[in-house]
């Protein structure tokens, strides 16, 4: 806390690199979350009886 | 003799309102639709659970006081459970809440759920920037001092005075909570009266058509 924050600067962009580290997290995160398998559904439902 | 037909109270009208509204196997159901079977369907219920550890760590810190997290080191635990799960709290909103943008997930009569969402987000930024001010630290002080010249600049600075102790302690621990909690209640019990959105290519069985 007693540091002094890194800063990304280019042109009119400028953000703190601790927050560009958060925001590139949620965006891996939300795309782990859309791709990773979830368990107990190898079956699949994106086919088949499973939809509704 | 006619006779006298007794006129329906407002409790039995509420109730049959509620029954018809949200029925218990609604409220606490036991299967959910093939779809929820997907990590992305996780981050409500995880938003749910961060803002649990958050009233909980913050029951804590208002009974114990400053000097106690300032200075204990049970008191930094209990202040870093604190940060910490509001930290996670809103990294799971933002994932749950671009998870169902992109389902759009106000279809099917859902616009309500979708804008209680909306609100309790913005809940949640005030009552997490009221938390910054009442660290009693010389942190929250250079906070309070740069926030209190925006606030002056749009002309609320004397309704919302962020450098008024007392004025941001109540507002962090008792009134926006209090607004947060019942947004938050009425959202889950939202989602729970309409079912949890289907993914916008997925065949509605039951109205036989597309959603």
């Amino acid at each position: 806390m007693n540091l002094k924050a890194v800063y990304i600067h280019i042109g009119w962009f400028q953000m703190s690199v601790t927050n560009l580290i958060i925001v590139i997290g949620m965006v891996v995160l939300f795309g782990l979350a859309l791709t990773l398998p979830f368990p107990g559904n190898s079956k699949g439902n994106k086919k088949g009886k499973g939809r509704k | 003799m006619s006779i006298m037909q007794e006129k329906e109270m407002w409790t039995s009208k509420l109730r049959k309102s509620w029954q018809k509204t949200l029925p218990v196997e609604k409220l606490l159901p036991d299967t959910q639709p093939a779809y929820v079977a997907s990590w992305i369907y996780l981050f409500g219920v995880a938003t749910l659970a961060s803002l649990g550890v958050i009233i909980a760590s913050g029951i804590v810190l208002a009974f114990e006081g400053a000097s106690w997290y300032h200075y204990s080191n049970v008191g930094h635990f209990i202040n870093s459970m604190h940060f910490w799960s509001v930290q996670f709290f809103f990294v799971f909103m933002v994932v749950h809440l671009w998870g169902k943008f992109w389902m759009a997930a106000w279809r099917g009569r859902r616009l309500l759920t979708w804008i209680t969402g909306a609100v309790a987000f913005v809940a949640s930024i005030a009552t997490a920037f009221t938390g910054y001010l009442i660290q009693t630290n010389f942190d929250s002080q250079w906070i309070s001092y740069e926030a209190k010249d925006g606030f002056n600049s749009v002309g609320i600075g004397s309704r919302f005075n962020v450098t008024n102790f007392g004025q941001m302690i109540l507002l962090h621990v008792a009134f926006l909570p209090i607004v947060l909690g019942v947004i938050t209640m009425i959202h889950v019990l939202m989602v729970r009266a309409k079912g949890v959105v289907p993914p916008i290519d997925a065949f509605n069985a039951e109205l036989g058509e597309r959603k």
